[in-house]
This record gives structure tokens, sequence and C-alpha cells, in this order.
């Protein structure tokens, strides 16, 4: 579920990241205006949001991908556990860097 | 999902794997001192290397997100499989544009 709720919200975001690099097609200058705004502390925050989801997305793929192709199937919550707990901190330490 | 779409999603999470890992490291790098877009461009325009990496990755995503919004519309929408089927495809195909795009912007010279 976390996974899949993961991928939902990068795939919502994704077009847009998308969108605010092509403002630099002409010149720097759009992109560089986007990045101003993007200095409000709420949308610093949200940014920390999508690296957790981002984190917490890869660590649950690589998470499935071991169980399908290992023979490993012992400690799968706490694997699960273990990537969000991880995807927190990588976030919060993102967090701590921006502000 | 049909055999086809599993191995797809699989094969392109399996490549984007160590692209994210680089992309975090380069999220944490970009952002030890305020973002702006002489830095970011200097880095990435005329640079082969860039353009191979962002490449590839919005090849894989475009793929693998498509399938993914495909498989959510199928299990927790009402959408039936060919409705299901085609959001996604037209999802992945805006993705890759889309991605394509900005590639271009932050890549050509």
């Amino acid at each position: 579920m976390v996974h899949r709720v993961s991928g939902l919200g990068l795939a919502i975001f994704l077009p847009l990241h998308f969108l605010a690099l092509g403002l630099a097609i002409h010149d720097g200058a759009g992109l560089d205006s986007f990045l101003r705004w993007s200095d409000q502390p709420l949308v610093k925050l949200a940014e920390g949001g999508l690296v957790f989801l981002l984190t917490v997305h890869l660590l649950g793929g690589l998470r499935v991908l071991v169980i399908e192709n290992f023979d490993w199937r012992d400690g799968q919550k706490q694997l699960a556990t273990v990537a969000a707990a991880v995807s927190a901190i990588v976030a919060f330490i993102f967090l701590v860097r921006v502000f | 999902m049909n055999v086809q779409l599993y191995v797809w999603q699989r094969l392109t999470a399996a490549v984007m794997a160590p692209l994210v890992l680089l992309h975090i490291a380069v999220i944490f790098y970009a952002t030890r001192q305020d973002l702006t877009a002489a830095d970011i461009l200097s880095r990435t325009r005329g640079s082969i290397a860039w353009a191979s990496y962002y490449g590839l990755f919005v090849a894989a995503v475009s793929i693998h997100a498509a399938i993914g919004v495909r498989n959510i519309l199928a299990e927790w929408s009402p959408l039936k499989n060919r409705r299901a089927d085609l959001t996604g495809a037209v999802f992945g195909l805006a993705l890759a544009v889309l991605g394509c795009r900005a590639i271009a912007a932050v890549v050509l010279p």
C-alpha cells in the first residue's frame, strides 16, 4: 500500500517536475524565477515530502525485487518498516539542509 | 496485469534503482547552497553523460509510471481494463514528451 501510494504521489509530481525543468528551454531566467518561488518554506516542506516519497518508493521497490527474485522470505514487515524509517531520516536530513 | 506488463515494470524498476540513488545524491549535492539555474545548467548543458543519464531515466520512468497508473486504475477505480490501459498509455506518452522537453531544456547548449 505504501509503495503504491508513494508511486501515485510521484506520478502526480513528475509532469510538474518536467514542466519546471522545461522553463530553462530558452534561457535560465524562467527557471531562476521558479527556483526563487520555490524558496518558500511550504514549498521546501513539500520538497521534503517528495524526497521521502522517492526514497520510500525506491526502498519498497528494492524490497519487492529482492522478495520476488531471491530465496528470501523472512522479515518482510521489518524490511518495510526499515524502508519507511530510512526514508524519514533522509527526508529529515534534506529539510535540515534546505532550511 | 499480464506477464509482459509485469516484466516491463520489474525491468524498468531494476534499471531505475541506481538512477534514483544517484538522483537523490544529486539532490543533496545541488541543495548544499541556494539552487540557481546557472548552477544546474553549468553542469548539464552540452553534457553527453547527463543527457544519456536523464534520457535513460525518462524512458524507464515513463514506462514504469504508465504501468503503475494503469494497474492502480484497473484495481482501484471503476474503469474497465481497456480504459485503464489507454489512460496509462496516454499518461506514459505525456511523461515521455514532457521528460524529453525537460532534457532538451537543460542539456542542449
